[in-house]
């Protein structure tokens, strides 16, 4: 029935809301993990030690690339089709977008991206061994996680980079959650200002809380 | 009052287009948009120039065929109003106007600022309506309708199909007129026979012309003359799954 090349427009819709939660969910654990660093080492190298070592957290790791690659790849696919659907511009054309950063998806999408390679490469791929000099040892000759990110943190440089894409991811975020119901079909008066507001929150909580630990260390070591 | 006005120009669908600028004077304010363009047209006449091609006909505001793009809006900024009732007195006197028509690959130029809006009549033939078998006029009150959709219906159903949400959005999409096209039927119960086969075949009809995806900018309810929900939209994408489930 689809007659527009990777499945119908509502189909794409609903692929890219589905990730998206999924996406949604996977930060809100990472954010959670990451705030152990707040209150001491040693629990988020318990964290970071139990992510890299269960075999089902392992497999899902996997699960989560394709989540990203997925919803990545439908996101250029609609974008160059969406593209094609208006050759001509217009000469004005007001900002009329009801969701403000909705405008901007492709581009903040497009930074994440980056921003998503230089951090598999700062982290994953350091504890991987593919990069680097490997992953600092505690005392008792075990993967110090938290030294890694804390040396990391402690350049400022590095410190407003990562401030500045956190706030680009957030902006993607504001759109992100209610759009994702949305695109489900659950919009209802009785609940879509709740949707609307919860979808604020959470682009919030997720930027502040990625935020706050990097500026955390980095004056707490200065 | 005194405008300047630029407006998009162009001879014919294979032809190439510009902007060209017009004075507009003594225009009163109580004029309206189109009646300010039909003055401006008579001078260019007098002159002996072509004069602007534009699409009216009710000018009462639920045609649906006035279709300019006026400074970065449909149908200009006021909202929930058509170009036929937009009022001069609406803009500052010595304002320079931009007017183009409806850009989008499905809405071809036919002249000036009139595009083919044929694309929206394919999509309502592929699936806007419901077949049912002609004889004696039934009584309007033999089949019971709950209040509540019967007005979620009629809602819908005042879209005049003018094409504003495909203008405004970014991705020229046609998810508003779609979505509300199947949501009067879909909200009734003598729609509601046909309702799986005919979501699938208007969003196939659509994707198969050329509009763009949706992606929830909501610019479409912003701008749309009639004030048609998003809700509408939503609505479509559930029935939308619950027809290719089962």
């Amino acid at each position: 029935m689809s007659s527009k090349p990777f499945y119908s427009s509502i189909t794409k819709k609903i692929i890219m809301s589905l990730m998206g939660f999924f996406l949604l969910t996977f930060l809100l654990v990472h954010v959670s993990l990451n705030s152990l660093l707040l209150f001491n080492k040693e629990w988020f190298n318990a964290g970071a030690h139990f992510m890299g070592s269960t075999w089902y957290i392992q497999a899902f790791q996997w699960v989560l690339f394709a989540g990203f690659a997925i919803h990545i790849f439908y996101a250029f696919v609609l974008q160059i089709q969406n593209w094609m659907a208006r050759p001509t511009g217009y000469k004005r054309r007001a900002a009329m977008e009801q969701s403000p950063f909705s405008r901007y998806m492709i581009y903040t999408g497009t930074i994440i991206l980056i921003f998503l390679i230089i951090h598999l490469g700062n982290f994953f791929f350091v504890k991987m061994g593919w990069i680097g000099n490997g992953v600092p040892l505690t005392a008792n000759g075990e993967e110090d996680m938290a030294q890694l990110v804390i040396n990391l943190f402690s350049h400022g440089g590095y410190v407003a980079f990562y401030v500045v894409m956190i706030f680009l991811m957030g902006f993607h975020l504001d759109h992100a959650l209610q759009s994702a119901f949305q695109s489900l079909g659950l919009n209802h008066p009785t609940y879509w200002g709740f949707i609307k507001g919860l979808s604020r929150v959470y682009a919030i909580v997720i930027t502040l809380g990625f935020i706050i630990i990097p500026l955390f260390i980095y004056f707490k070591n200065v | 009052m005194n405008l300047k006005l630029k407006i998009w120009r162009q001879a014919s669908p294979q032809a190439k287009g510009k902007f060209v600028d017009y004075e507009a004077n003594n225009i009163s304010e109580d004029a309206s948009f189109l009646e300010m363009i039909d003055i401006l047209n008579d001078e260019l006449i007098e002159k002996g120039d072509d004069p602007i091609a534009f699409d009216h006909d009710c000018r009462e505001g639920i045609c649906g065929m006035c279709s300019m793009f006026i400074n970065g809006h449909p149908h200009g900024s006021q909202k929930a109003t058509t170009t036929c009732q937009l009022h001069m007195r609406k803009f500052k006197d010595g304002e320079t106007i931009v007017v183009e028509p409806w850009r989008a690959k499905p809405f071809p130029v036919i002249k000036d600022l009139v595009v083919d809006r044929s694309a929206f009549d394919e999509i309502i033939q592929s699936g806007g309506y419901i077949s049912t078998t002609t004889g004696g006029v039934p009584d309007a009150n033999s089949i019971p309708i709950q209040k509540e959709h019967a007005d979620l219906a009629m809602d819908a159903a005042a879209c005049i199909g003018c094409g504003a949400c495909v203008a405004a959005c970014k991705n020229a999409s046609a998810m508003l007129f779609v979505s509300a096209k199947v949501s009067q039927f879909a909200l009734l119960p003598q729609g509601k026979v046909e309702a799986k086969d005919r979501v699938k075949s208007m969003v196939a009809k659509m994707d198969e012309l050329g509009f763009g995806n949706c992606t929830n900018t909501y610019a479409c309810e912003a701008e749309c003359p009639k004030e048609i929900s998003i809700t509408n939209i939503a609505r479509m994408n559930r029935h939308f799954i619950g027809a290719k489930l089962g």
